[in-house]
């Protein structure tokens, strides 16, 4: 059942596909692409080119490049202030992506079941609204918020709990999670309003078939729900993750990447590198470690999902 | 009965928490908006006085109409341009397909994960080897082509769904491919095209980090990347601050109040599909 209702929504772009190819004008095609292949080539291709031939090379930006083997990559796998870099952004995964995708199936599941029509459009439009203003504006909003004397810590203070308010933003064991819980914030409605759709989509014979078994609300869940949504999933935790991964204004804007070396995530740090420090070819080596991890963590991923249309 | 209402309670509850801290931020900032400028208020309260010229001050501090006419003449450069580019080449990979658009498509494909980070320095000197540094061009062009590979994607998608019998008819008339292309299927391209736009509207507004790093005068930065100038100005000047956060979300947030629909389809669609 749950394999029909997948192969139902890849039937039509496979109907296109085995009915086109009787004419095919080949060179007038091309003339169609060029415009869109130029600019494309020109402002992405060329430069990530470039990012690779500068990661071999000691650059300041002004004089003669100097050959540089493979000294960069050595250091942004040693030095520890840029193996760090990696590994606070290994923890942002967790919120950026874990918050979201976990509590949006929650929150998805209790709209489904509880809300009447126009709540539910409201819903999501105060969820998608993080979405719609500039990372920058949360950030400052969020900065507030998590400051000495923000909101938080008024709260904190009203339920008996002065002892652990303290300047999140600024303090060395907090500063991280507390940016991830920002990004989680940022990503929370849009995973949220995702799920619901595909939540409204799944077949409702399969939820008889299921209460007809005998399961309960919670085997139901991971019986009929949690299947069916794996392409929502996916694509949530496509999306959250490359958020993650190159997080910058959010950073940029609340921490700097302080306090100390506390939030430093690769974007910030190929930023600085490169426009602060004069170490280019450092700066690109570490970038381009970026981009293969990014690559890494969305292959299986999409593996997985396509797999599952597949079937 | 009273286990589902006890469900439906606890459900609501859950479900206004997380409203609340949805606007949280959003409530705090305004509270703090209008507080005396210069004074350090707690995170939500309500002043005594509320100062509403702040709205005004920072309007004048940051220069907000010349920013606003700078982020639209970047979306009125970026927008319009990237859409054209992105449907033709989405016609042909979808429609006409050429010999090599496999091709062709997967090399679009590899960009459509790319962080912005991984080309940000080469993309500085190049720029600048164009002379466009500190002009709008430098947010521009670059902005068109890093689009290219999800907008393709977009109208490839749009294109191939459509039914080919269509296409077949117009041929029998003797329809020649460009005809087949504005006639026929542009019109019909229309919502694929007006969500693009949305989705291309909202990520140009906010672009930040190519505004910094490209163009050193706020004035001809986008909104996100003058709110950042704004705040490395006024950063300690909370309610300014606050004031100048709130009036440089509010054009994108007033329109999508309108369009509120249209947004919340466009994107998820753009999310899905990407």
């Amino acid at each position: 059942m749950i394999q029909a209702v997948n192969t139902a929504t890849d039937s039509a772009p496979r109907r296109a596909l085995t009915t086109r190819a009787r004419h095919r004008p080949s060179h007038l095609g091309w003339l169609f692409l060029i415009p869109a292949l130029s600019v494309y080539g020109i402002f992405v291709l060329w430069p990530i080119l470039q990012t690779i031939r500068y990661s071999f090379y000691s650059w300041d930006g002004v004089d003669k490049p100097q050959w540089a083997g493979l000294r960069n990559f050595r250091a942004v796998f040693t030095d520890p202030q840029l193996t760090s870099t990696l590994v606070h952004v290994a923890e942002l995964i967790l919120f950026f992506t874990v918050i979201p995708v976990g509590l949006g199936l929650v929150l998805a599941a209790i709209m489904q079941r509880v809300t009447s029509r126009r709540v539910t459009s409201v819903a999501r439009a105060v969820l998608i609204l993080p979405q719609i203003v500039p990372l920058v504006a949360a950030g400052i909003a969020w900065s507030w918020v998590l400051s000495s004397s923000g909101v938080v810590n008024q709260v904190l203070q009203a339920i008996g709990l002065r002892h652990i308010t303290r300047a999140w933003l600024g303090d060395f064991t907090t500063a991280l999670p507390s940016v991830g819980l920002i990004g989680a914030w940022v990503l929370l409605g849009l995973c949220t309003v995702l799920l619901s759709v595909g939540m409204g989509k799944i077949d409702a014979s399969l939820y008889e078939a299921a209460v007809l078994d005998g399961a309960g609300r919670i085997r139901e869940f991971f019986a009929v729900t949690l299947p069916s949504l794996r392409n929502e999933i996916a694509v949530c935790v496509t999306v959250t993750m490359i958020s993650a991964l190159s997080a910058f204004d959010i950073v940029y804007i609340t921490t700097q990447g302080g306090p100390g070396n506390a939030t430093m995530v690769p974007g910030l740090k190929v930023y600085q590198l490169a426009f602060f420090n004069r170490q280019v070819g450092l700066a690109s080596a570490l970038a381009l470690v970026l981009m293969v991890i990014v690559i890494l963590c969305i292959m299986p991923v999409q593996s997985l999902s396509r797999r599952s249309g597949d079937e | 009965m009273t286990e589902r209402r006890q469900e439906t309670l606890i459900s609501s509850v859950l479900l206004a928490a997380v409203f609340v801290v949805t606007l949280l931020p959003f409530a705090s900032l305004f509270t703090t908006a209008l507080h005396t400028s210069g004074t350090y208020p707690t995170g939500l309260s309500w002043p005594k006085h509320p100062q509403w010229h702040n709205f005004v001050d920072a309007f004048h501090a940051a220069d907000m109409g010349a920013i606003f006419l700078s982020s639209t003449s970047i979306v009125l450069g970026v927008v319009p341009v990237a859409i054209v580019l992105a449907t033709l080449a989405g016609f042909a990979l979808g429609h006409l397909r050429p010999r090599g658009g496999r091709a062709a498509f997967a090399v679009f494909l590899a960009g459509l994960t790319l962080p912005l980070e991984g080309v940000i320095v080469p993309l500085y000197y190049e720029i600048r080897d164009f002379h466009l540094l500190n002009t709008r061009f430098a947010i521009i062009l670059p902005l068109i082509g890093l689009y290219m590979p999800f907008a393709v994607y977009w109208m490839r998608a749009h294109f191939l769904a459509m039914p080919n019998e269509l296409s077949e008819a117009a041929r029998i008339d003797g329809a020649t491919t460009w005809q087949l292309f504005w006639r026929i299927h542009l019109p019909l391209a229309r919502p694929a095209v007006t969500a693009l736009g949305i989705l291309l509207t909202i990520w140009t507004w906010n672009q930040f980090l190519l505004a910094i790093v490209l163009v050193d005068d706020p004035k001809k930065r986008t909104m996100a990347g003058a709110l950042g100038a704004f705040q490395g100005q006024w950063g300690t000047n909370i309610p300014l601050l606050a004031a100048g956060a709130l009036l440089i979300l509010t054009p994108m947030l007033i329109v999508f109040l309108i369009f509120q629909r249209n947004f919340v389809v466009a994107l998820l669609q753009g999310s899905v599909k990407g």
